[in-house]
């Protein structure tokens, strides 16, 4: 029998991790709800399990997502989660193949050297050797590039790297001895028997020929099995936690269980399946234009996984979802911050680090005694039966060419359409939304519908992204919701409109709340393109930038906003273009005194490239647009 | 009383003392830019809630900070945070968070009033 006391330490962290994390699954599963358990069990036993297990293999162990865009930190994450899969498949092959017995439990495989340190002289056995070395060799070469990126973040390309917490950096500190101790004890072993291939072989025999080999290989043995017993044990309670969630996550999200608007077990494994890899930070406007470092969505996880109290950092995020778009492991990080806003402060703050083991209690929504309405005040109103429903939103009440423009290009299109909110609407309820007091914004919401389902038109059109969103997503209406770039888009191809083409070069911004956060990108740049020369920029549809003028920001001061105006607009019209154009009345209105370049609406610039002809001779409708501009000027 | 058209103001003192400074320290701590206000009133003609009912953010403003609290508590919840007037406060007040923050200090001061 082989056995050494040495391998008690690692012994004891594999089983309870493994125990640990089975246990923990069983949790996660039972806290689904029913429909997300049947897609779990149907995605597992399905099609999409192929599809989880090529996720896999590409994202967790090779990395594929962040190698594309940032090879250096996507090798280093590759060298140490693929070489220490292959490190542990070819060692478990090693240990089988070469090895006393089959079967064997898994420490022999982890100290084959320690046990077989005759291994490898000749033969094939001398290529298995330089095989396991190379993997090893592999490995370390990551494992010093995580050490220069822990002091010297910019070498892996990162312009900042994640805030760690002393539990993190005791678990960090046992990943980063686990590869240097075996590479030690495996050198010193092999010096002491001349056996090791290029790596182990060379330095074993270096070092044998000034140190007792013997003797100095015991000690290092114990310090790689120390170091990987204390990692098991620490890893429920640190970052390092989502290497075996991400695997579960892969699967879930694969078989078509999402985020929602409640928090679950699906949102529990996606915090837990956070790497803290900082690529949020990287990517965040708050950070590279206001130098705000504290509120990127990896703290929100890593402060909800801590039950810290989170509130502040949930409220101080402009809502733009760059970071959703970036983040290598796809979580949903926008809905998870929504989840945190809706929940309020939780009063359940413990600091054991013990307890950190424990799954956190779900969040529950705080209770509200006073459950009386806030808007009683709203009119009911009888609105005139129409086909199109135009719904301008506050803020294109506060940019009023947009408003202008729109009108004249209804008139120009020839449908018949209401102006729902011509003297001053409700508004469609985000902004409540965004401040994670749902159950007023759903008496606005209520409200609308009441409005629109009463003009009984089948359309509705909006200028402002913001409420074009909330009608998409929130409101249970049986109508056709319609950014006015969609629209716009539909009167061109329709051919009811008219266009000149304007001789200018044009830029688009594409508005947060159109582009990811409703998709909506083609639609504007067709227009753009129909009526003048669209011009590309770096920072297209989803690597767009943000205004800075986001409602989804509550706690942002001023001065803030406007540096991150200040650079989006900079950017943006790096090559000097005729007009920024936009499709937002909030983005125009915050890029507008930030630039010298004219910043323009897209139905400004479709309005102002309208044919005159075209448009129809209706005098009543006429009079009243005129009556507008008289109003505004 | 003989009704003559038009009445004396009632007589009224703002008594510091007795008045309950909480909810405007509260919002003071957590967002500075209160004190920038100089009452100009541009919230207060731009807001959508005001068009439909009474309601004036610059009034509750000055209340709060006097620590009159009673009118203020019945009408704060009538704003719907749709930050027409962050956008044209001319002094860069963020009256969204102050609104934010007054509903925050009545629900934890004043046993969840709004």
């Amino acid at each position: 029998m082989q056995f050494d006391p040495f391998v008690i330490p690692f012994n004891l962290g594999l089983y309870f991790i493994i125990i640990y994390a089975v246990a923990r699954s069983v949790v996660w599963f039972r806290e689904l709800s029913r429909p997300d358990k049947l897609r779990l069990q149907r995605g597992f036993f399905g099609r999409a399990f192929g599809a989880s297990l090529k996720e896999i293999f590409l994202e967790s162990l090779i990395h594929r997502k962040i190698l594309k865009s940032n090879f250096r930190l996507g090798y280093m994450h590759m060298s140490l989660a693929f070489g220490w899969f292959l490190l542990i498949l070819f060692g478990t092959i090693e240990a089988d193949v070469f090895g006393t017995s089959h079967l064997n439990a898994p420490y022999k495989a982890i100290f084959f050297r320690f046990f077989n340190p005759e291994h490898g002289r000749m033969g094939f056995e001398k290529f298995y050797g330089f095989l396991m070395d190379f993997i090893l060799a592999f490995i370390l070469s990551g494992l010093l590039l995580a050490i220069i990126k822990r002091f010297y973040s910019r070498i892996v390309g990162m312009k900042k790297t994640t805030k760690l917490k002393l539990t993190d950096k005791v678990a960090l500190t046992s990943l980063w001895l686990i590869f240097p101790s075996r590479l030690l004890a495996e050198s010193f072993t092999c010096g002491a028997y001349g056996t090791g291939s290029f790596l182990t072989g060379s330095l074993g025999d270096w070092l044998a020929s000034f140190l007792p080999a013997q003797q100095m290989a015991y000690p290092f043995w114990w310090l790689y099995s120390l170091s990987l017993g204390v990692f098991f044990v620490l890893l429920p309670i640190t970052r390092y936690m989502h290497i075996p969630t991400e695997l579960f996550l892969i699967f879930m999200r694969n078989s078509g269980i999402r985020t929602g608007d409640k928090a679950g077990s699906y949102t529990e494994v996606q915090i837990h399946s956070c790497s803290s890899c900082g690529i949020c930070i990287d990517a965040c406007q708050m950070n590279f234009s206001a130098g705000i470092t504290n509120m990127q969505s990896t703290y929100l996880l890593k402060g909800i996984k801590r039950n810290d109290d989170v509130t502040d950092i949930a409220y101080n995020c402009l809502m733009c979802g760059r970071c959703d778009q970036k983040c290598p492991v796809g979580l949903e990080l926008s809905p998870i911050r929504m989840i945190e806003r809706r929940s309020g402060d939780s009063n359940s703050h413990y600091s054991n680090v013990y307890r950190g083991y424990f799954r956190k209690k779900p969040l529950t929504l705080p209770e509200r005694p006073n459950g009386l309405p806030s808007y009683s005040f709203l009119p009911e109103k009888e609105p005139e039966k129409v086909d199109v429903l135009y719904f301008a939103g506050c803020m294109t009440h506060l940019t009023p060419s947009i408003k202008n423009s729109m009108i004249k290009i209804l008139e120009a299109s020839g449908v018949s359409y209401g102006f729902m909110d011509e003297e001053g609407g409700v508004c469609c309820g985000r902004p409540l939304m965004l401040a994670g007091q749902e159950r007023e914004a759903r008496e606005l919401i209520n409200f609308n519908s009441q409005q629109i389902w009463k003009s009984g038109a089948h359309t509705l059109v909006t200028s402002c992204p913001i409420c074009y969103k909330v009608f998409n997503e929130s409101y249970y209406l049986d109508v056709e919701v319609l950014h006015h770039s969609q629209f716009i888009k539909m009167l061109i191809d329709e051919g009811s409109v008219k266009m000149r083409f304007l001789r200018k070069r044009v830029v688009y911004h594409t508005p947060c709340d159109l582009g990811r956060g409703s998709g909506v990108y083609e639609e504007p740049r067709a227009v753009l393109q129909h009526v003048s020369r669209l011009e590309k920029t770096k920072y297209d549809n989803e690597n767009s930038l943000c205004c800075g003028g986001s409602l989804g920001n509550i706690k942002l001061d001023t001065s803030s906003r406007h540096k991150i105006a200040g650079d989006a607009a900079a950017l943006l019209t790096r090559n000097d273009p005729d007009i920024l154009a936009t499709a937002c009345p909030l983005c125009k209105k915050t890029l507008a005194p930030v630039t010298s370049t004219r910043v323009s609406d897209i139905s400004e610039i479709v309005a102002e490239a309208l044919m005159e002809h075209s448009v129809r001779r209706n005098l009543s409708k006429q009079l009243r647009s005129i009556k507008e501009l008289a109003n505004i000027s | 009383m003989a009704d003559f058209g038009f009445t004396l103001s009632k007589g009224r003192q703002i008594d510091y003392e007795a008045n309950d400074k909480r909810i405007a320290e509260y919002i003071y701590s957590r967002e500075p830019s209160f004190r920038l206000c100089i009452e100009c009133g541009g919230c207060t003609a731009t807001c959508t809630t005001g068009n439909f009912t009474e309601f004036s953010l610059r009034e509750l403003h000055i209340l709060m900070k006097r620590g009159e609290n009673a009118k203020v508590r019945q009408n704060i919840r009538k704003c719907m945070l749709c930050g027409k007037c962050t956008l044209v406060c001319p002094r860069g007040v963020n009256t969204r968070n102050i609104v934010f923050l007054a509903k925050e200090a009545f629900q934890m001061f004043d046993n969840h009033a709004v």
